[in-house]
């Protein structure tokens, strides 16, 4: 009872306080504006440029995923070695997310408000980075090289303007095993196992574009369950004696067990995604708990793409540039192809940021991507596609096939394309001949 | 002075009232000293608290145990994604928090209703399967619900009123952040003055009631079932305005946010602070908040590289409940009690302390299940 009468007495007093508030018209002085730039950037001193990005560092993503920030550090620490760029130190900041978007959201706001970093490089995954997209843009944070093929770091600029992604997207890379498939394996009846997220139907897009009549069965699997059995299944029912397979290494892993299980031998096209040789051997093992004896070797004989070199390929002298950088800068553990990765994706911001100049400001490195990005050399074997129009990553990509022990053997040209009805060409940059400049530091 | 406090601990309304101006006088002060980041951050501590009182509610005053309050928060925060989905969606902020709350509600009585069935191992069983379910729907559903993905949350534009009020108050220019923890610890302030007031009512008596002893209860005359179901559908709407904070503070509603392990982390939030006990949720939700980050720095400052750094959290995480178990079993609030209580009947001071006097329900046990709310400091 005495509740109901006390109740509007505080409410009655705040009503009366907002009045008077309202009455004083304080309102006026609220008008200063930021001074506009200019003076310095946030996250750049004389001595030092400091960017961040979120990696799975724990958790089920954290197989492989995880060395990516060693490999960047690396490259970092190498650049740094030489003096820098532009006299600027390179500090890296990677925090943990764990593969989780509400992690991801917290992390990012920590680089992004408290360590104050001028750029974030090379943020993974799909559900992760779309969970920070916008308040990077918001922001005016440059989002460079995000670690994910999803069409929407890079086709919308307008939307997205301080966003640019890096690998091919997954619809060029459907697109390109599509026609593989429709030219060399014409009488193959296709069936597709897909990620149930973007990544599965980016591709789907591109595959069915060439691949439409030859599809008998689609199954999906939900990142997370780790039951794939249905889905095999189906596949199997279904007839199909070519599976491509657009899902992560994990799920490579457990499509080859549930498939031995259930005696089913179809010929295996794995996306770039899920085709590491050394981490899906070992993860054999591991799931398996060593009743399949998993090693680089297991995927022999498997069909895959690849838009930079590997470590298979120990006489390119990009993974020269790679061997050498780790040798004298990487931490505990040998070079692997995710460390390649990260050290791929470090030498294209050093180049950006030398494209941007002196006067390093966040609007400045964007532009100067838009305006060389085209024209960057780089261990990727096609060029990226980045103009003011478009920021898409790394045009193109080859079909391999892996044989003796890992070692990708090349099936076609590197072939290059671009969403949407855009042709497949045979990539004529020369891309994939370049060799690294003398000191390994882009000039 | 003893009579100063006797009259405090009757005017159980006017009390909950000061100490929560008092909270909020808190807030204001620490948002205002607090940086963009800082302020983010004790956004995430209000909402893990306003879940977290919630559920201490339940466990604490009514014994029965929910595993499932992760699965309430994430209706909350989807019934928030689907009204704000764009900067031109034009639902006030105070509606969507409003609603959210009331599909939780309506969600809190149809479990309610089956949990009020079930005991101990069992109940735990029934909310756990809502903590796997919940998160499936949202999968299952992906044209409407986002998939694994999930649903951006767009926080409106801030009302230019509060813009102006706030410089007016004080000074300084309102960021979004600073807004989205006001608006954070505003909702958490006025849920615990609720929560208390409930706790301290006929309706926190009887759960109490049903909690020591259901067969005495129900000799007198307290209907078991409505009890429970009330309880439950109380706790439920608060994990459904910490739903929608968090909503509003991480920007988005994805499945992978509302695993298992957000309920997990609720309840340890609970036993880490002490069941029971408002000011214990606040305290457990600043342990989850603030650990994590301060152990990944300090494994940085001391060399680590940023992988063993990042595993060190779940390490310290797990010692300090492993410590809070053997060491204080009431929780850190419960212990903290415990030692006023001693000094208090070793000293010259006669009378039993207060809060136990102002509640004639209180276990005779009196552990740390009595229930203030506090202020609202960090």
């Amino acid at each position: 009872m005495k509740r109901r009468h006390t109740r509007p007495a505080p409410l009655a007093g705040v009503l009366a306080t907002l009045a008077l508030l309202a009455a004083c018209g304080a309102g006026d002085d609220r008008s200063d504006e930021d001074g506009g730039g200019g003076v310095s950037e946030v996250g750049v001193s004389e001595e030092s440029v400091t960017v961040g990005a979120h990696f799975p560092l724990t958790g089920v993503a954290a197989p492989g995923y995880s060395e990516i920030p060693t490999g960047a550090q690396a490259y970092f620490d190498y650049v740094n070695a030489q003096g820098g760029v532009h006299g600027r130190q390179i500090e890296y900041l990677v925090k943990d997310d764990g593969y989780n978007p509400t992690n991801t959201n917290t992390v990012t706001s920590e680089l992004v408000l408290q360590d104050e970093i001028f750029a974030m490089v090379g943020g993974l995954g799909t559900p992760t980075h779309s969970a920070v997209v916008d308040f990077l843009n918001e922001e005016g944070v440059p989002d460079l090289f995000v670690s994910s093929g999803s069409l929407q770091w890079g086709d919308d600029v307008e939307d997205k303007p301080y966003t640019f992604g890096w690998q091919p997207d997954y619809e060029i890379e459907g697109k390109i095993i599509g026609q593989y498939v429709a030219e060399n394996l014409p009488d193959a009846k296709v069936g597709l196992f897909l990620q149930d997220d973007d990544f599965g139907e980016d591709a789907e897009k591109g595959v069915r574009q060439y691949l439409e009549d030859q599809v008998v069965g689609v199954e999906r699997y939900t990142s997370g369950n780790t039951d794939v059995g249905p889905q095999i299944a189906g596949l199997q029912a279904s007839g199909a004696d070519l599976v491509l397979s657009f899902n992560t290494p994990s799920y490579t892993a457990l499509s080859q067990l549930v498939s031995l299980k259930l005696g089913y031998d179809p010929q295996w096209f794995y996306s770039n995604v899920g085709s590491d040789p050394d981490l899906v051997g070992s993860l054999l093992s591991e799931f398996s708990e060593g009743a399949v004896e998993g090693s680089a070797s297991s995927l022999d004989g498997v069909l895959t793409t690849e838009y930079i070199p590997g470590i298979d390929q120990a006489e390119d002298p990009w993974v020269q540039l790679w061997q050498k950088v780790w040798d004298e800068h990487g931490t505990e553990g040998e070079l692997t192809n995710y460390r390649v990765y990260g050290m791929s994706h470090a030498y294209a911001f050093v180049q950006a940021l030398q494209a941007a100049g002196e006067e390093l400001t966040r609007d400045g490195l964007v532009e100067a991507l838009e305006e060389v990005g085209q024209d960057l050399d780089g261990p990727q074997l096609a060029p990226f596609r980045f103009t003011a129009d478009s920021h898409m990553g790394i045009s193109g990509l080859r079909v391999v096939e892996i044989k003796d022990g890992g070692a990708a053997d090349p099936l076609t040209p590197v072939l290059v394309s671009d969403i949407g009805d855009a042709p497949i060409e045979e990539d004529t940059s020369g891309q994939a001949d370049d060799a690294p400049p003398e000191g390994g530091v882009p000039e | 002075m003893t009579r100063l406090r006797s009259w405090w601990s009757e005017v159980t309304l006017l009390r909950h009232l000061v100490l929560a101006a008092a909270g909020l006088l808190v807030v204001v002060a620490v948002l205002e000293s607090a940086g963009d980041f800082r302020s983010l951050q004790l956004a995430s501590m209000a909402y893990l608290g306003l879940a977290a009182g919630g559920l201490t509610i339940l466990t604490g005053l009514n014994g029965q145990i929910s595993l499932g309050h992760g699965a309430l928060m994430a209706i909350g925060a989807y019934t928030t994604a689907l009204l704000l989905p764009d900067r031109e969606s034009s639902t006030p902020l105070a509606l969507v928090v409003l609603a959210a709350v009331g599909a939780t509600l309506a969600v809190g009585v149809a479990v309610g209703y089956a949990a009020a069935r079930l005991h101990g191992p069992y109940l735990a069983g029934a909310t756990l399967a809502l903590a796997v379910a919940v998160p499936g729907v949202a999968l299952f559903f992906k044209g409407r619900l986002g998939g694994e993905q999930g649903l951006r949350v767009v926080l409106p534009d801030i009302p230019e009123w509060v813009l102006d009020l706030a410089f007016f108050v004080t000074g300084q220019e309102l960021t979004r952040s600073r807004y989205v923890a006001y608006v954070a610890w505003l909702t958490l302030v006025v849920t615990f003055v609720l929560l208390a007031n409930l706790s301290r009512s006929r309706v926190g008596r009887r759960w109490r009631a049903v909690r020591d002893d259901a067969v005495a209860a129900e000799l007198a005359g307290i209907h078991l079932g409505r009890a429970r179901v009330s309880a439950f559908t109380v706790s439920a709407a608060a994990a459904g305005a910490a739903g929608a904070m968090m909503a509003i503070t991480v920007r988005l509603a994805a499945p992978s946010g509302f695993t298992l392990n957000l309920s997990l982390t609720l309840l340890t939030a609970v036993v880490l602070g002490g069941l029971g006990s408002l000011t214990g949720a606040i305290i457990g939700a600043a342990l989850l908040t603030f650990l994590p980050q301060v152990v990944t720095g300090w494994g940085t400052d001391a060399g680590l590289s940023d992988i063993r750094a990042a595993e060190l959290a779940p390490l310290v995480y797990g010692l300090v409940m492993i410590l809070v178990i053997l060491l204080a079993p009431s929780g850190i609030v419960g212990t903290l009690r415990r030692l006023a209580v001693r000094r208090t009947r070793g000293g010259p001071e006669p009378a039993p302390p207060a809060t136990d006097a102002a509640d004639p329900a209180a276990p005779s046990s009196s552990d740390a299940l009595t229930t203030t709310s506090k202020g609202t400091s960090p």
